[in-house]
């Protein structure tokens, strides 16, 4: 009901804005469209490729729209060009007369778009794009012309390069016209323009330089021309040189994230086994839970805050803690304090629990996974440089980390509740005894690890796949973590997760994912010969019981 | 028939058996034997424990001679229970040295290496097999080879059966012999491991707090067996209570904050200053 | 009616005798009978049972080193596979030249464009060595990793755990097709044994009479090695370990024993089950199989010799059911079981039964 209303809603807001356009449009003397259209709607496929480019030069303000209506299979055209229909976002355009129509009259089939036609649009659009106002805009669209393997683009970059003033774009758009001129220029001009390409960070003019320097089978270049390659070899190495400082960052920005992920997923973990000693191998269904209830969240904010949908995440996350926390709690009053005490019995009981959430979430929200949108602030990334991308959405569950990890130390540290836990876990009778309700201060102990396990779910379903099994992958590493940074000590647990994501993905580059997660767990097994207790080891009377 | 006939009645391998405890192992990776030559058959000296910068043990130095029966007494958290942890190999200590007779070093040996070679050790909370039976857990004790091979194959020989047979008498429990040991009494259970400690037959017997929940009669028949092992065994009793300690009249240590406060007889360390200060408080 | 004690007993001994003979009848109604006899058994029914055998001998090989010893091992299914695997190596090469490629090496080599079996491939078309195999690779490797992990003191949980992710390395490592080991769809398409075809009547009712006697077979070990004293010693360290340190025991040792032979067990389950079922693949090592050994366990009644045999037929022909009638609800099933068990029957079937006897006893 809301949702059809909303939609009808946006569909005034568009038309609106259409018709406007519209309006500004014919105002003023616009080039004639016919012989482009003509074209495009012809036999000949150069024809073609060449309208699109014509296009997307003539300076024609409904150009923009018409390219972009044409790569959506929405532009319409009878042989003769006489009659020319666009269809956009839902509404139509009689693009002879100018007005918006209800309907594209019968009769007129749209122009079929093949492979070629279709990299041709792209590359339209970014020329197009190349007199947007904004900078940004611009600068995106240059980067995309840098992967351009068509000369009829190289004067649009000539045009825009005498008119560009932002720095940014101008370098841009030389790299894009130097990789032009690389492909089909001719002797010096190659060469100064693979030496121009050194500037370059993309991978895709990387690829180009060391093509050059491709040998055939017999030994011989591909490339007949030495100073070229001499050339495109200095820009190798020179491009290498500064990337590599950038990948070092990248691949430790890597390690830090994998190993915030672990911390997330282990920290619930170091609470309720490391703390309170109760094995919940449920754990890795409340991760499960959380991004279930985060998928939930992003849907409600779509039916009935679409305004606000960027924000659904930080909904998300009290949601989450909130119905994991209630439901550690559940699970502590029904049935683990009646085995207290019992470590291999809780074992199967809690996996035994996680087999009925498993199944339960698979019952209501089916066995494939759920798609889970990143917000706008969460997607895209920091660009280190070229292809080295920083993602926005691991940059912050880095910092969620730390939030998580600052939470769960001061209420532990310094609070009263921290203060019963820690009683508790240390002396279970004094503590008693001292006043302390023992019965309370591990249900909400429990319900505060588990919580923290909603959260950490919050964190996963922005960087994987949200499905029933979610759980079932972290459960191993989770426990891991917890085992190797050592039973009941939190800086432990903090440095095995870290030291666990930085050795993982130092091992990746050499060996693979999976081989290297299994070197990562050969490891441990052999680390935990050595000291029993995990890095940090709790000593005295108690440590042995 | 009283504890200490008995006692003499039954066979607890030869008066010099306590020499024979390294070679009743042949697998003990130490070949060290028992060597009393000195009378001392345990050297503590300066050993340091600390827990988390609690000090349970500080620089504690105690000798105990073959065949002496000395009572430990000292209050909560003075490191009579750490001394035997220590002892036992169950905690390692931070400095010092301990010596089994003059050269078995006790920190160089495992927990399995020390009970072998003779030191048998009764727990403060009664801890028996409660699963077993109690001939089970008399014969789980049994002096005899503890190796996987023989524990595999080898049948009871008949002196075997009738030392169990003798020892369960001894400690009142020959009617029970086929019940669990979880379902006794909690002084059965003292009982029960006071003869596991026989079957065991160490040189040194350590009894932490002995007489803890027992009956006065069944506290002073308790006190009378102690004192007939007292003539093979060498025993350190960790006891609170008091009366107990006076039936035994034996020599006394005082722990305090893990080092001994004094040493004496019982009369001796009662009328010592500094111990009336740490018990009464001034 | 009131049940006494003679007549339960009598009823048990009419079960036993009855689940006997319907074992030795199944391999006679397959063979003899004629197909449309309705006595005869097909050979779903003999396949199905024959597998139910060897995951009683797992639950056996459990039952020994947890309801007896006290070690909760979450990786069972590791030996059980590696059993499998072993065995398995050998059925691939009896394939011969009968593959979809016709080659001497396994479809998946060639696939890889492998020339030549890698160097752990050798003697393998040997079936005396594959047995050998089947024993010394999960013995072996049972044998290094608890001598490590016993010599540490690791106990418990904290041994469960990791027993839990060596399986999971194991899996992670039997999923790559560089292992040599077929990958993700592992070894399957058998052909023969030994020569003999292995979808024949007859070589169906070797291989189920082969598990029945391994699963008798290792009853009567078990219970000879529980009535010794190594079993008194084996359940003292389950109650208290340091205790029977302080005794002089060296634990390590009966641990170690306990634990290789129930590996052994377990890859010998593993082999029979391989050819009756025709595939083993990495799954088999997933955790979750390695846990659901435990429940069959702990539904029988752990620490008697009955008990993980009654669980292990009973949960998996509820499996059996379950997963064909209806599939979505199983899950719900077996957590069910895996609460409903340790909460309210920890000693099992085995142990409600006793509870039974001693009422009856207790009214005489």
């Amino acid at each position: 009901m809301t949702q059809c209303l909303i939609r009808t809603l946006a569909g005034w807001i568009t038309r609106f804005f259409l018709l406007m356009m519209l309006a500004l449009t014919s105002a003023h003397a616009a080039p004639d469209l016919s012989p482009a259209l003509r074209d495009l709607s012809g036999e000949d496929p150069d024809k073609r490729v060449e309208a699109v480019f014509s296009l997307s030069l003539s300076g024609h303000p409904a150009a923009a729209q018409i390219i972009e209506a044409l790569g959506e299979d929405g532009l319409y055209v009878n042989a003769s060009a006489s009659e020319a229909y666009l269809t956009l976002k839902g509404q139509h355009l009689d693009l002879i007369r100018n007005q918006p129509v209800a309907s594209i009259p019968a009769g007129i089939e749209p122009v079929m778009v093949n492979n070629a036609l279709r990299a041709a649009i792209d590359l339209a659009k970014s020329a197009v794009a190349l007199a947007d106002a904004k900078p940004a805009a611009r600068l995106l669209a240059a980067k995309q012309l840098q992967a351009a393997e068509d000369k009829v683009i190289a004067p649009v970059i000539e045009k825009s390069l005498q008119k560009e003033t932002d720095a940014d774009v101008k370098a841009a758009l030389l790299i894009a016209q130097a990789a032009l001129q690389l492909q089909f220029g001719e002797g010096a001009q190659r060469v100064a323009a693979a030496e121009m390409l050194a500037a370059s960070d993309s991978g895709a003019i990387r690829q180009k330089l060391s093509e050059l320097l491709r040998k055939n089978p017999d030994g011989s270049f591909v490339e007949q021309d030495a100073a070229l390659r001499l050339a495109a070899e200095r820009s190798l190495k020179t491009i290498q040189k500064r990337l590599d400082k950038f990948e070092i960052i990248a691949n430790l920005f890597s390690g830090l994230s994998l190993g915030s992920i672990l911390l997330l997923a282990a920290l619930g973990l170091a609470i309720t086994y490391g703390l309170m000693g109760v094995i919940n191998m449920a754990h890795g269904e409340f991760l499960m839970i959380g991004a279930y209830v985060t998928y939930l969240t992003q849907s409600a904010f779509r039916a009935w805050f679409p305004e606000a949908f960027s924000f659904y995440v930080l909904a998300a996350i009290p949601a989450a803690f909130i119905v994991t926390a209630l439901l550690g709690v559940v699970l502590e009053r029904s049935v683990l304090r009646f085995l207290y005490g019992r470590p291999l019995e809780t074992l199967l009981t809690t996996w035994g629990v996680s087999l009925l959430l498993m199944q339960t979430c698979r019952s209501i929200f089916g066995a494939q996974n759920v798609e889970v949108e990143n917000p706008a602030w969460l997607s895209g990334g920091v660009a280190l440089a070229g292809d080295i991308i920083i993602p926005w959405n691991r940059i912050v569950i880095v910092l969620f980390a730390i939030a998580v990890l600052a939470m769960v130390a001061l209420l532990i540290s310094k609070t009263r509740a921290g203060l019963y836990i820690r009683g508790v876990t240390q002396n279970r009778a004094m503590a008693a005894c001292t006043g302390v309700a023992t019965d309370r201060v591990d249900m909400l102990t429990f319900g505060f690890g588990s919580g923290i396990a909603g959260l950490a779910g919050v964190a996963l379903s922005q960087i994987g796949n949200v499905g029933p099994d979610l759980g079932q992958q972290y459960i191993v590493d989770s426990f891991m973590v917890v085992v190797l940074g050592g039973v009941g000590q939190l800086s432990g647990t903090v440095i095995a997760a870290l030291g666990l994501g930085a050795v993982s993905k130092m091992l990746e580059p050499l060996s693979g994912a999976v081989l290297a997660k299994i070197m990562v767990l050969i490891f441990i097994i052999l680390f935990i010969q050595k000291r029993p207790q995990g890095l940090f080891a709790m000593k005295g009377r108690s440590a042995e019981a | 028939m009283n504890a200490s006939n008995l006692i003499e009645s039954v066979h607890l391998g030869t008066p010099e058996g306590v020499a024979h405890a390294g070679v009743i192992g042949s697998h003990v990776l130490q070949p060290n034997t028992l060597d009393t030559s000195h009378r001392v058959i345990l050297y503590l000296e300066d050993i340091t424990v600390e827990f988390d910068g609690f000090r349970a043990l500080n620089k504690l130095s105690l000798t105990v001679d073959r065949g002496e029966l000395r009572c430990i007494i000292g209050p909560n958290g003075a490191g009579k229970t750490t001394m035997m942890d220590v002892i036992t190999g169950k905690t390692r200590p931070d400095s010092g040295s301990a010596f089994f007779g003059q050269t078995i070093d006790l920190l160089r040996t495992t927990e399995t290496e020390i009970a072998v070679l003779g030191i048998g050790r009764k727990f403060q909370k009664p801890t028996v097999f409660e699963n077993h039976t109690v001939l089970q857990n008399l014969a789980l004790a049994q002096k005899g080879n503890r190796g996987l091979w023989e524990c595999l194959w080898s049948k009871p020989t008949a002196e075997e059966l009738h030392q169990r047979d003798e020892i369960a008498k001894l400690i009142r429990l020959q009617e029970v012999l086929s019940r669990r040991a979880g379902d006794l009494s909690h002084g059965q259970k003292q009982w029960l491991e006071i003869g596991m400690l026989l079957m065991q037959d160490p040189a040194l017997i350590l009894l932490d707090e002995p007489v803890a929940g027992m009956t006065d009669a069944e506290t002073e028949r308790t006190a009378e067996l102690i004192l007939t092992l007292k003539e093979r065994h060498s025993l350190i009793v960790v006891e609170h209570d008091m009366d107990f300690v006076a039936q035994l009249a034996s020599k006394v240590t005082v722990l305090h904050e893990g080092s001994v406060l004094a040493e004496g007889s019982l009369a001796d360390v009662q009328n010592n200053e500094r111990v009336i200060e740490v018990y009464l408080g001034r | 009616m009131k049940l006494t004690e003679s007549k339960l007993i009598a009823l048990a001994r009419g079960f036993f005798i009855a689940a006997a003979v319907l074992a030795l009848w199944l391999p006679v109604g397959h063979l003899l009978l004629p197909a449309d006899s309705a006595l005869h058994v097909s050979a779903f029914w003999l396949t199905l049972i024959g597998k139910f055998m060897c995951f009683a001998i797992l639950a056996l090989a459990m039952d020994l080193i947890w309801g007896f010893g006290g070690i909760l091992s979450l990786g069972q299914g590791l030996f059980f596979a590696l059993g499998g695997y072993a065995f398995g190596m050998y059925l691939m090469r009896e394939i011969g030249l009968d593959g979809v490629y016709k080659s001497p090496l396994p479809d998946f080599m060639v696939f890889l464009d492998w020339k030549a079996y890698p160097w752990y491939w050798a003697f393998t078309e040997h079936f005396a060595y594959a047995l050998a195999l089947v024993v010394l690779v999960p013995g072996v490797i049972a044998f290094l990793f608890g001598y490590l992990a016993f010599r540490s003191r690791i106990k418990g949980v904290y041994f469960s755990i990791i027993t839990q992710a060596l399986t999971f390395a194991a899996m992670l490592a039997f999923f790559r097709n560089d292992m040599g080991f077929g990958g993700n769809n592992g070894f399957t398409d058998f052909k023969r044994i030994l020569g003999f075809s292995i979808t024949s009547g007859g070589m169906r009712v070797v291989l189920y009479s082969l598990s029945i006697a391994a699963l008798v077979g290792c009853y009567f070990l078990c219970r000879k090695l529980i009535a010794s004293r190594y079993g008194q010693v084996l359940t003292a360290v389950r109650d208290g370990e340091s205790r029977l340190m302080f005794l002089g025991y060296r634990t390590l040792h009966f641990k170690l024993f306990a634990w290789t032979l129930a590996a052994v067990m377990s890859g010998i389950a593993g082999a029979l089950y391989v050819p009756q079922v025709g595939i083993i693949n990495p799954s088999e090592m997933s955790p979750a199989q390695s846990i659901e050994v435990a429940i069959w366990t702990a539904v029988g009644g752990r620490a008697t010799l009955i008990g993980p045999i009654l669980g292990a037929f009973t949960v998996n022909a509820a499996k059996s059911y379950f997963t064909v009638a209806f599939p979505q609800l199983w899950l719900f099933f077996l957590g069910a079981i895996f609460i409903g068990v340790t909460l309210f029957l920890p000693r099992g079937i085995a142990g409600l039964w006793q509870k039974l006897i001693e009422r009856a006893r207790a009214n005489a």
